[in-house]
C-alpha cells in the first residue's frame, strides 16, 4: 500500500464541505517534502510581506488560482467563486494592488500565517500536488479577522525551478458571509 | 406626540441633509425594520432558484431567515422558519427537494404549503386545531417577471404600485435575454459588511464615487467607465419615486450608437447570442436592446440590478449587512453568460476588484459616524440642476447626489406613516 485513498462516507453535507475523495501519498520522500514546504512557507511570507511581484514570479504562464464559495469542490464554469483568476487576471489583481490606491489595501492588511498538514496527493505525472492547512490572522482598519483554509497545489519544475501551476484555497466558511478578503490569500 | 414626531423627523432629515445618527442608532434601526422592512415589498428571490416542484432555497426578509419554495402544486410559498410548536427551525439545509419539514424537537411534521400534517402522540391534542399551528407565512407574496417579492403587511399597495416606472428597468433587462427570461442559478457570494444597510443603498446609484473608490482597476484594465461617470457624461440619474433609483447611462450607449458597447464588447464577438437576439425580436429591435444594455436601478429597500449582476442587501443590525451578490444568466444563451459569470466574479464579493473597494467605504463611512462634528451628511450635490423628464421623474446628472436625496424623501414618508 502506497496510497492512502480518502473515502468520505456520510452525509452529503459533509461530501460538500471536505470534498470528493482524494488519493494521498504514502511514501515519503524527505527531500522533496522539505524542498516543497519551503517553497510553501516562502510564499506565505511574500504574501504576509505584499511583496506582490515575487509572489507573482512563483506562478506558471498558465496557472489557475482558485477560491470557491459555498463548498469544496464546486463547478468554477458555472457556480460563483470568489476568485477565479486565470494567469492574466491574476497579472491584473497584482497590477491594482500595485496602484497604492487599492483602497481596502491601503494601508495593507498586517498578517501572519501559520500552514501546517503537509501531505502529498499521488500525481500521474511529474507535477507535484500538496494539501496543507493555513491559519492567517489579519488586521486592518476594521479590525481583527481570523480565517482558515485548506489548501491545494499544483507546483511544476520549470526550468529546475519550483512554480506555482495550481492553488486552491478552501475558506472553511465558504458557505457564510465573509468580511472583505482583499490581501492575497 | 404628533408634533414631536413631525419636529424629530424635521430635525434628522433636512432639505439635502441626513443626520449621522440615521445611520448608528439602534432604536431608529429597530423602528426601520418595523415601518420599512416589515411593511413593504422586499425583494426576496429569483423563481429560477427552486425551478422544480418541491425545491427549496433559504433567503431573508431583513435579518429574518425565509424559506422560498416551490411547493407541490408548483406554486412560490414564502414560508417562516420557525416552528409553530417551540420557535425551533423546522429546516436547517440552505436549500434542497422535499414536499415536507419536520421539526426534529417534537417531531411535529408540516407540508411545503405550511400546514401542519402531524405531531407526534396525537392523542395529547385532543379538541386541538391542527388548521391554526400551520408555519408562519410571509403575508403577501407577489413576482414580477420572475422576481419573487414578500410584504408583511397584510394590506397595502400593489407590487407594481410599489415597483411603479422602476418597472420599466425590469423589463429592460429581461429583454437582454433572447428567450425574455433571466435566471439567477451561479450561487452567491456574500460579504459581510461592518455598515449600515443604508450606507450601501445610497451608493448603488451614486455615480460620484467610481471615479476615485475605482480608480486604481480603471486604470489598469481598459474600461470605459469614465464617460459614464465622468464631469462630461450624459447618463443621468433618475428617481422613480418610493425610493427606487437609477443611473441611466443609455444617452451615453446611444450616443455611440454600437450593440454591446454597454458590455465592452461587439456583436460580432457574441455571434450566436446576436443571431438569438435577431431571432426573438426582429433585428432592428434586437438593435436597440443590444445598445441601451441592461439597467443600473436600485430597487428600494433591498434589490440592486447592477448592469450584469444582481446585489440583495440585507441589515443584520444597525451597524452590519449583507451584500449577496451573483451574476444574472439570460436563459438560453450559453455564449454570453459564461462571460456574464468571469466578469461578476472579478468585480464582486469580497475579493472583488471593485465590491472590496466599495465595502471598505462603507465601513469608514460608518466609523466617521463615531465623530461627532459635523453632524449631519452632505447630500447637496446637483440639485440646483435637477429636472424632470418626458415621464415627469426627477432626473440629474450622473454624479450627482439625487438619488440619495430621493431615497431620504421615501424613507421619511414610511417612518412618518403611523
Amino acid at each position: 500500500m502506497t496510497t492512502d485513498i480518502q473515502e468520505n462516507e456520510g452525509p452529503d453535507i459533509l461530501k460538500e464541505w471536505v470534498g470528493k475523495g482524494r488519493v494521498y501519498e504514502k511514501t515519503f520522500n524527505p527531500e522533496l517534502y522539505h524542498e516543497v514546504q519551503q517553497f510553501i512557507f516562502r510564499e506565505a511570507r511574500l504574501q504576509d510581506i505584499h511583496d506582490y511581484d515575487a509572489w507573482e514570479a512563483l506562478w506558471t504562464d498558465n496557472a489557475l488560482y482558485w477560491v470557491p464559495a459555498n463548498g469544496t469542490d464546486t463547478d468554477p464554469e458555472r457556480q460563483m467563486s470568489l476568485i477565479y483568476d486565470n494567469r492574466s487576471r491574476i497579472a491584473l489583481r497584482i497590477r491594482q494592488l500595485k496602484t497604492g490606491r487599492r483602497h481596502s489595501q491601503t494601508p495593507p492588511s498586517q498578517l501572519a500565517r501559520v500552514i501546517s498538514n503537509f501531505e502529498f496527493l499521488t500525481s500521474s505525472n511529474d507535477d507535484i500536488k500538496v494539501m496543507c492547512n493555513v491559519q492567517i490572522f489579519e488586521t486592518n482598519l476594521r479590525g481583527d479577522t481570523m480565517w482558515a483554509a485548506r489548501n491545494e497545489y499544483t507546483l511544476r519544475r520549470i526550468d529546475g525551478v519550483l512554480k506555482m501551476a495550481y492553488k486552491k484555497v478552501v475558506l472553511i466558511n465558504n458557505n457564510k458571509a465573509i468580511y472583505t478578503l482583499s490581501f492575497l490569500v | 406626540m404628533d408634533g414631536n414626531q413631525i419636529s424629530r423627523w424635521d430635525e434628522l432629515i433636512r432639505p439635502g441633509m441626513v443626520h449621522g445618527s440615521l445611520y448608528s442608532d439602534e432604536a431608529i434601526f429597530k423602528e426601520e425594520m418595523e415601518k420599512i422592512w416589515f411593511t413593504t415589498w422586499v425583494y426576496i428571490g429569483h423563481e429560477s432558484e427552486v425551478p422544480e416542484k418541491n425545491d427549496f432555497v433559504t433567503k431573508s426578509l431583513g435579518p429574518m431567515p425565509v424559506l422560498m419554495v416551490r411547493d407541490s402544486n408548483g406554486k412560490i410559498q414564502l414560508l417562516l422558519n420557525r416552528c409553530p410548536h417551540r420557535g425551533n427551525a423546522v429546516c436547517v439545509q440552505e436549500q434542497g427537494n422535499r414536499a415536507r419539514f419536520t421539526c426534529p424537537y417534537h417531531s411535529w411534521t408540516f407540508s411545503n404549503t405550511g400546514d401542519l400534517i402531524n405531531y407526534a402522540f396525537p392523542e395529547g391534542y385532543e379538541g386541538v386545531d391542527k388548521s391554526k399551528l400551520g408555519l408562519g407565512k410571509v403575508a403577501r407574496v407577489a413576482s414580477y417577471r420572475g422576481f419573487v417579492f414578500g410584504s408583511m403587511a397584510a394590506e397595502g399597495p400593489t407590487l407594481e404600485e410599489h415597483l411603479g416606472g422602476a418597472i420599466r428597468t425590469i423589463d429592460q433587462l429581461c429583454d437582454n435575454s433572447p428567450t425574455g427570461e433571466i435566471e439567477i442559478n451561479a450561487g452567491y457570494l456574500k460579504h459581510r459588511t461592518r455598515a449600515n444597510w443604508k450606507f450601501i443603498l445610497e451608493n448603488e446609484c451614486d455615480g460620484y464615487h467610481p471615479a476615485f473608490v475605482h480608480s486604481s482597476i480603471f486604470s489598469v484594465s481598459s474600461s470605459a467607465i469614465g464617460d459614464l461617470y465622468g464631469d462630461k457624461a450624459v447618463a443621468v440619474t433618475r428617481a422613480f419615486g418610493n425610493g427606487h433609483t437609477e443611473v441611466d447611462p443609455r444617452p451615453e450607449f446611444r450616443r455611440r450608437d454600437a450593440p454591446m458597447s454597454w458590455f465592452g464588447t461587439t456583436s460580432e464577438r457574441l455571434p450566436e447570442y446576436t443571431k438569438q437576439m435577431n431571432e426573438a425580436y426582429g433585428d432592428r429591435r434586437a438593435r436597440e436592446i443590444m445598445i441601451d444594455g441592461t439597467p443600473h436601478v436600485m430597487i428600494f429597500p433591498n434589490l440592486f440590478i447592477a448592469e450584469i449582476q444582481l446585489f440583495v442587501i440585507q441589515p443584520i443590525s444597525v451597524n452590519e449587512s449583507i451584500q449577496h451578490s451573483t451574476a444574472i444568466q439570460f436563459k438560453g444563451a450559453p455564449d454570453i453568460n459564461r462571460r456574464l459569470r468571469q466578469q461578476t466574479m472579478g468585480s464582486v464579493g469580497p475579493a472583488g476588484f471593485l465590491l472590496a473597494d466599495d465595502t471598505e467605504m462603507y465601513e469608514r463611512n460608518q466609523r466617521g459616524l463615531e465623530i461627532r462634528e459635523p453632524e449631519y451628511l452632505f447630500l447637496k450635490r446637483g440639485e440646483h440642476r435637477e429636472r424632470r423628464d418626458e415621464d415627469g421623474y426627477l432626473i440629474g446628472h450622473s454624479t450627482d447626489d439625487l438619488p440619495s436625496r430621493e431615497i431620504w424623501k421615501h424613507y421619511r414618508s414610511m417612518m412618518e406613516a403611523t
